[in-house]
């Protein structure tokens, strides 16, 4: 028995060992990734705002993110009096783990895939991804507060509404590829030659617009609206059960970044891949890799003391290997083969942080809407774009089929269905406008319905 | 849907965006707001009993600490009414003097109320911009006086301390540096479509309803009532400047962030007007080392940022007053908040606490 056992799970090392490895490096690497984007979008926001941001833990903050997890670490873990214990300790290491499983169907380049080819892909990232709204809910009511539970009760309105709008968008991109596989909704942009975000733009920006608010980022971060709710949903949680829901959500936000850039930003292909001309293009990542290494070299000198400058040395020469790699397989022929995997691994978290970037771009720049006003853009406006979207859509490709149109050519069609689909949003607004911008003072409408 | 159709929430006296200590019990239907209580007293001090323990000129620096980032024209208004009590004038150049400090105290002012009032809304940026000024402004105020905050920058007669050297070139750089920082604030917020949404309608108080209250600043004309105590009563040397009251129409939270915007923007031109002419003279009219006003009663009021800061200052004829009962602009305002945000939601809340712009160190006192 001990024994077949043992042989089962030695075969099934055998055969998943790659994925295996993929999984633990992301359960192990993705907190620090997370803590990364947190100081990336604390310099950010400090740069908007005319100041320096963390500054003190290493060179320019840089170890900021690892004293910020000590600290989360230690703290004391309260758990308050009222609380349903069970569902208090559940609710957070649920929404993780919703995230760190979504994470699991998606691929970063070519090579890099945990759920190896599942037909479902998108799907099953999509609907585990929604799955950490049980965590938010279930956080919000166990904890047994006014505010969680109004952050949770606004979190759930807002995911189910939005969930439907991105759901419906994701559908117009996927008219093109008739496959939910996430490499073969990749290598149909790759023989099309163009990125669906030009196929399908509006589309696209209704998945931008859904996918901030089920990332509960400003301006519709009003389940944790901090001048209102305190914390929202986290009120109560502190330390490290705290940290656990900040790194679902930073986990949910490279979900649903990698989705658009999977779905509509050509996921690990360069931009204008077949375009030989413009190969030079390959060489971009060497000489960003390049740039900052320069930087970091300038900057050197100027750190007080010895350590900060060793430490600034080797963040230089890390870059400066990384643009070696990145330069290997474009000019070493024994390097060709990982050209795919290397280049699509950076061309993939290129995007995804370009649109991580237009996140706290907007976060810093816009306010919060209010809950009426949010609900209100999501099913009057949101919803009917994206559903009269897929039916544009959906008549552009049949078109495109009757012309026999391929690639750029599919632009004949699809730019006059974006064009008809801009009016149409541009109506349904002009009519939400005529219909008066607050509804009925007196009148108690019940939000939570949606 | 939760089997309690009324919930009962207590916002403060620990909250982020309450502004300090104020304690709201909100009763909800939902989200929406269908009753409220405003619980003060937090940082009570008893700042009148202390006046009546107090020489006149001791006092002068308590009045400080009430609104506490308006510092210099409750500072005024004290002094003011003093030299009303003793029947003594401030020479011109003081006038001059403490008109400038106190309209750059009113941008100062409503410069903070800017950045927290967005910052309640969920613009966090604006916040920082305006804290850039502020610290100019602050600059100004320490070069002259050696203190930032509670200034303490006026004497009862006039001014302790000769402006510093570079006093005309401070105010007039930063006039200067103002005109486009504060279209900077505008483009972020103005025609921002979400700002408009969640100000536009929010927290409506008519001009009948205002008067009522006894509602007095900003909050008053940004509901149509044209009522501005530097031209109704002049005091300082208001009545040699020319200057606009901007008023609103229809009293809601946009009318009320437009006025005051508009405010920044006149005093910005006021203090432009003074530093062209200071005139030259004394600062310090002839009072005594003890003060011992003719027994007697005197109200003065000005126009602080947040609105009629008035003093009612009863003297005995002794070197301590017998009463000093303080109009603090914020406190009275604050009573018309149950009338602005019933009906209204959670995220309005918050949003009309930030209008009203109140100190609870005034309200409290």
């Amino acid at each position: 028995m001990m024994q077949a056992l043992f042989q089962a799970t030695i075969e099934f090392l055998k055969a998943f060992w790659a994925p295996l490895l993929c999984g633990v490096a992301i359960v192990a690497i993705l907190p620090l990734i997370v803590g990364y984007i947190v100081l990336v979008e604390r310099k950010l926001m400090a740069d908007m705002q005319a100041r320096l941001g963390p500054m003190r833990v290493g060179p320019h903050g840089l170890l900021q993110p690892i004293a910020d997890a000590v600290k989360l670490l230690i703290k004391e873990d309260i758990i308050p009096d009222d609380a349903d214990k069970l569902v208090f300790w559940l609710a957070p290491v649920l929404s993780v783990s919703a995230a760190l499983l979504a994470l699991a169907g998606l691929a970063i380049g070519p090579a890099f895939q945990i759920a190896q080819d599942i037909n479902i892909g998108i799907l099953f990232v999509v609907g585990v991804s929604a799955l950490g709204i049980f965590g938010i809910v279930l956080g919000g009511w166990a904890s047994n507060s006014h505010y969680s539970l109004m952050g949770a009760l606004r979190s759930s309105a807002q995911l189910v509404s939005y969930e439907t709008a991105a759901g419906m968008a994701l559908v117009s991109a996927l008219l093109f590829t008739g496959t939910l596989n996430i490499k073969a909704i990749v290598e149909a942009q790759s023989k099309e030659g163009i990125w669906f975000v030009l196929l399908a733009p509006v589309a696209f920006f209704c998945y931008l617009v859904a996918s901030i608010a089920e990332t509960n980022r400003a301006p519709f971060d009003l389940p944790e609206a901090e001048s209102e709710l305190v914390a929202g949903y986290m009120t109560e949680f502190s330390g490290f059960r705290w940290s656990l829901y900040f790194l679902a959500e930073y986990a949910n936000m490279i979900v649903v970044a990698s989705v658009a850039t999977t779905l509509f930003l050509g996921g690990w292909l360069r931009p204008f891949a077949h375009v030989s001309w413009l190969n030079v293009l390959d060489f971009v990542p060497t000489l960003l890799m390049v740039i900052v290494a320069a930087y970091c070299l300038q900057r050197t000198p100027k750190q007080p003391t010895r350590v900060q400058q060793m430490f600034m040395l080797a963040v230089a020469g890390l870059c400066f290997v990384l643009g070696i790699v990145l330069l290997a397989p474009v000019v070493v022929p024994i390097a060709k083969p990982f050209y795919a995997g290397i280049h699509g691994g950076f061309w993939f978290i290129f995007k995804v942080s370009l649109y991580i970037y237009f996140f706290m771009w907007l976060r810093f720049t816009i306010p919060r809407y209010r809950f009426d006003q949010l609900m209100r853009l999501g099913w009057h406006f949101l919803i009917p774009l994206s559903i009269i979207n897929v039916l544009l859509v959906g008549v552009a490709l049949i078109a495109g089929a009757y012309f026999n149109l391929k690639g750029w050519g599919l632009l004949l069609v699809t730019t006059p269905a974006a064009v008809i689909a801009l009016v149409v949003a541009l109506l349904i607004l002009a009519a939400e406008k005529s219909r008066g911008a607050r509804p009925d003072q007196t009148a108690a409408s019940d939000f939570y319905a949606g | 849907m939760l089997g309690a159709d009324e919930l009962v929430i207590n916002m403060g006296p620990q909250h982020p965006s309450t502004h300090g200590v104020l304690r709201v019990k909100l009763k909800l239907d939902g989200e929406r707001v269908i009753g409220s209580e405003c619980i003060i007293g937090y940082l009570h001090r008893g700042v009148e009993k202390i006046a009546e323990n107090r020489t006149y000129q001791q006092f002068a620096p308590y009045v400080d600490r009430m609104d506490y980032v308006a510092a210099v024209s409750s500072g005024l208004g004290y002094c003011e009414a003093i030299e009303k009590l003793l029947i003594v004038e401030a020479p011109p150049r003081a006038r001059v003097i403490r008109t400038i400090l106190t309209e750059l105290q009113r941008i100062a002012s409503h410069l903070l109320w800017l950045g927290t009032h967005a910052l309640d809304i969920g613009a966090l940026t604006p916040l920082f911009y305006c804290f850039r000024e502020r610290e100019e402004i602050l600059k100004i105020f320490e070069k002259y006086c050696g203190a930032r905050l509670t200034t303490h920058a006026f004497r009862i007669g006039g001014l302790q301390y000769e402006a510093h050297d570079t006093f005309e070139k401070d105010v007039e750089r930063f006039c200067k540096d103002f005109e486009s920082r504060i279209v900077e604030y505008e483009t972020l917020l103005t025609q921002n479509r979400i700002w408009i949404g969640r100000t536009k309608g929010v927290g409506i108080l008519t001009a009948a309803d205002a008067i009522a209250f006894g509602v007095t600043g900003p909050v008053l004309r940004a509901s149509g009532v044209k009522w501005d105590i530097r031209k109704a009563m002049p005091y300082a040397a208001y009545d040699q400047y020319k200057f606009e009251i901007p008023v609103g129409t229809t009293g809601d939270t946009y009318d009320r962030y437009l006025v005051r915007m508009e405010e920044m923007r006149q005093s910005r031109l006021i203090c432009l007007q003074a530093i062209e002419n200071i005139p030259t003279g004394p600062i310090m009219a002839k009072v005594g080392k003890v003060l011992k006003p003719p027994p007697g009663e005197v109200y003065h009021a000005i126009e602080a940022p947040k609105g009629e800061i008035g003093y009612y200052v009863v003297s005995d004829g002794t070197v301590m007053p017998y009463r000093v009962h303080i109009r603090p602009p914020s406190f009275i305002n604050l009573q018309a908040f149950d009338r602005m945000v019933r009906g209204h939601l959670v995220a309005d809340v918050v949003a009309i606490i930030g209008t009203i712009d109140i100190v609870l160190g005034e309200v409290d006192r």
